[in-house]
């Protein structure tokens, strides 16, 4: 079935492309249509994930949202399509989704060989491995000759392979189609260990039916980092994205929340007056309504609300800001001016 | 009219009234038609592709995959390269289809003819065996083995162990696997001096049988000499073979032979879901011979057993083969589920990780593709070799 999945994306490269290429303005097609195509993970608490009610969360959903609110003016227009690993670049490729926003790592191959582009980093991560307690592993250089289970079509098979080879160490890959699997089979003592971005981990341990008896390892083995990503040759696309993204880590910086930002709107600070009304022209040369960074604060809120709803304090997840705090505060979040 | 038959004598029809003619302009223009819509579609992807930045052509099969597979018949590390990553992945899917193929056959076989029995037990036992096979989707069967009945295996430590050589556990069967030491050649050599001495022996034995009428035990001379022989020159070469028994070292057992669980799984899923359909066959071959044939066969004083073997299955093969083509291409296009619980097949080896790699799409498809095309049209023309060789030769 995921084979027919590949097969009609690869026939959409090759024969639809003759009307993709005529449209290539994403935008437009966005606008027309009502609603935003976002490709999402199959299931990834924090990240991407549908609660009890079907309605997807997440710090990657966010980022959707934000898109929807600047292009529509709502963030509920858009369309959820759960992707995994190794679906994702191709649905890019041939326009079955408009954005790409699930944890996928940035890296040079993608970056120029996939006709894509990386708008950005909504979470900096590196990868680590969780171990069963009972196991009595303290270091992951003491995992000579272990069974790993991963997902597949992802950097982490690859940063893996390279790890072992480093340390001369051997290992069996066991390798899942999507983060379920790989859980069930982690579980079920198919493999020792469970390898994956550590946000993941932690994500994945929430799903165990144990979680008390399963650890994560000291040591981060590759820097991952993560962001949403939109096919190349459509510039005007990329930078809505870019901005989107931008403007979420920027409304943090400046102290506007969700619920304080009509408030703050009134105030005569020139940085959140250009924030909310844009200048006339940048909105236009974005394509956008003059009140789109506004619509994204109101109705997704800013990066560190996102962050501790979906995967810090306020989360079940509870992981730490550590890197992906601003700037200002220690961390990596750097958003370009806005003027 | 009189011109018409004057023109039809002579042949000097006018071009659009000559049937001919005019079946042969409408091919060329299908042929025109159809040659130019698959021209555009390839400009067209090749001008999409390098205007979208998408990289192309197969050079990618030579750079390094980078990353590991769990099972490969050849050698190969993560510093092999793609084109690697493609063979081992084909030759995962060869070693699985091919036996699939071969046990569903030979479970297909017993059930169709259990079917018939005139036990009621066991023809209600092989009924009920392919209603319920044949009716759940293949999909769900494969984690049915995979996730609910493998898993309920122990873990390494707690493995089940056979006299201390071989050992079942979650991560799979580990069995002490040969060491070819010098000598061997003898054994092997010893091996092939068999086989030939197998087809003398039942040449000899038919042509004994057309001329005296006395039949000779071929088959338990046969299997009496493939295995004596081989052993008798091993043990006189000096019991040159070696046993490396696997071990429980640090996480893992090491050394020796495994066979994980995903290659388990899935085999054992095909095999019973294929087999369901093969009874039916082999069941509507079988119903195909007049019953007469049955009863002259008895009449002649053969047994039962023989008249299966000698009258009733031949006859029902033509009937059978056809079919039974369609279902060993459908065991071997199922293989692809393998994707599903990670055995390593070219579907999930090649047309998922090294394309997810690479990106390259089209090109990893359509490899992927032309592979499935051309083990489907092996294994068709191999069938329709052999359902001509037993066809009935009418006199």
């Amino acid at each position: 079935m995921k084979m027919i999945g590949l097969v009609a994306a690869a026939t959409a490269i090759s024969v639809s492309f003759a009307s993709a290429s005529i449209s290539a303005d994403t935008l437009s097609t966005v606008k027309k249509n009502g609603f935003v195509k976002c490709g999402v993970s199959t299931g990834l608490p924090g990240f991407s994930n549908p609660d009890d009610k079907g309605k997807w969360q997440g710090l990657d959903v966010d980022v959707c949202r934000a898109v929807a609110a600047a292009t529509l003016g709502d963030e509920k227009k858009v369309k959820y399509i759960p992707l995994t690993a190794k679906e994702r670049f191709t649905a890019l490729q041939s326009g079955e989704i408009d954005i790409l926003s699930r944890n996928t790592t940035w890296t040079l191959t993608r970056d120029v060989s996939l006709g894509l582009n990386f708008a950005g980093v909504n979470y900096y991560d590196g990868q680590g491995f969780m171990v069963s307690k009972s196991l009595g592993v303290k270091s992951a250089k003491e995992l000579d000759g272990a069974a790993v289970c991963i997902q597949s079509g992802t950097t982490t098979e690859l940063n893996l392979a390279d790890y072992f080879r480093q340390h001369k160490m051997k290992y069996t890959p066991v390798v899942f189609d999507t983060s379920d699997q790989t859980v069930k089979g982690f579980e079920a003592g198919r493999c020792d260990v469970l390898t994956s971005d550590q946000s993941q981990l932690y994500a994945l341990k929430i799903k165990l039916s144990k979680p008390q008896n399963a650890m994560v390892l000291p040591e981060i083995i590759s820097k991952e980092p993560l962001g949403p990503v939109v096919k190349q040759a459509d510039d005007k696309w990329f930078n809505i994205v870019k901005w989107s993204l931008f403007a979420m880590v920027n409304a943090e910086e400046l102290g506007l929340t969700s619920s304080n930002i009509d408030a703050k709107k009134k105030a005569k600070n020139p940085e959140v007056k250009r924030f909310v009304e844009s200048d006339g022209p940048i909105a236009k040369q974005l394509g956008l309504n003059q009140d789109w960074a506004y619509q994204i604060v109101k109705q997704v809120g800013n990066y560190g609300e996102s962050f501790d709803r979906n995967v810090g304090k306020n989360s079940p997840l509870n992981i730490d800001r550590g890197v992906n705090a601003l700037w200002s505060k220690g961390g990596f979040m750097y958003a370009p001016p806005m003027r | 009219m009189p011109d018409n038959k004057h023109n039809l004598a002579t042949g000097n029809v006018s071009f659009w009234n000559d049937p001919a003619k005019r079946s042969l302009l409408f091919q060329a223009i299908l042929f025109i038609a159809v040659f130019a819509v698959g021209y555009i579609i390839y400009q067209n992807t090749q001008h999409n592709l390098e205007s979208r930045g998408i990289t192309t052509g197969f050079e990618f099969l030579d750079a390094e995959a980078g990353f590991g597979i769990i099972q490969s018949l050849i050698p190969y590390d993560e510093t092999h390269s793609y084109g690697r990553t493609f063979v081992v992945g084909l030759l995962n899917t060869i070693l699985v289809s091919a036996l699939g193929v071969f046990f569903a056959t030979i479970l297909g076989f017993l059930i169709g003819i259990a079917r018939l029995s005139h036990n009621w037990l066991i023809s209600r036992i092989a009924a009920v065996y392919i209603e319920i096979f044949r009716n759940i989707p293949l999909l769900l069967q494969i984690f049915f083995w995979y996730f609910a009945v493998l898993r309920l295996l122990p873990g390494p430590r707690q493995s089940l162990e056979f006299s201390g050589i071989a050992f079942l556990n979650v991560r799979g069967i580990y069995l002490p696997s040969p060491i070819l030491s010098e000598g061997f050649g003898w054994v092997l050599a010893a091996l092939v001096i068999a086989v030939i001495a197998i087809v003398f022996i039942k040449r000899w034995a038919k042509k004994r049988q057309n001329t005296t009428g006395e039949q000779f035990p071929v088959f338990w001379a046969s299997l009496a000499i493939l295995i004596g022989l081989p052993f008798i020159v091993f043990l006189i070469s000096g019991a040159s073979l070696q046993w490396e028994i696997p071990e429980l070292k640090g996480f893992n057992f090491r050394g020796g032979l495994t066979i994980i669980p995903e290659l388990s799984a899935l085999l054992i899923a095909l095999t019973i879901y294929t087999a369901a359909f093969i009874a039916e066959i082999v069941r509507s071959g079988i119903e195909s011979i007049n019953k007469g044939q049955t009863e002259a066969a008895h009449a002649l004083g053969i047994n039962p057993g023989k008249t299966l073997q000698l009258v009733i299955i031949p006859q029902a093969m033509r009937v059978i083969i056809p079919p039974l083509t369609s279902q060993y291409l459908n065991l071997i296009k199922n293989s692809s589920l393998a994707t599903a619980i990670g055995y390593p097949d070219l579907v999930s080896v090649f047309a998922g990780t090294t394309l997810n790699q690479t990106g390259q799409a089209i090109e990893v498809i359509s490899m992927t593709m032309a592979v499935y095309l051309t083990l489907s049209l092996l294994v068709s023309l191999f069938m329709n070799w052999y359902n001509k060789r037993m066809a009935l030769v009418e006199r």
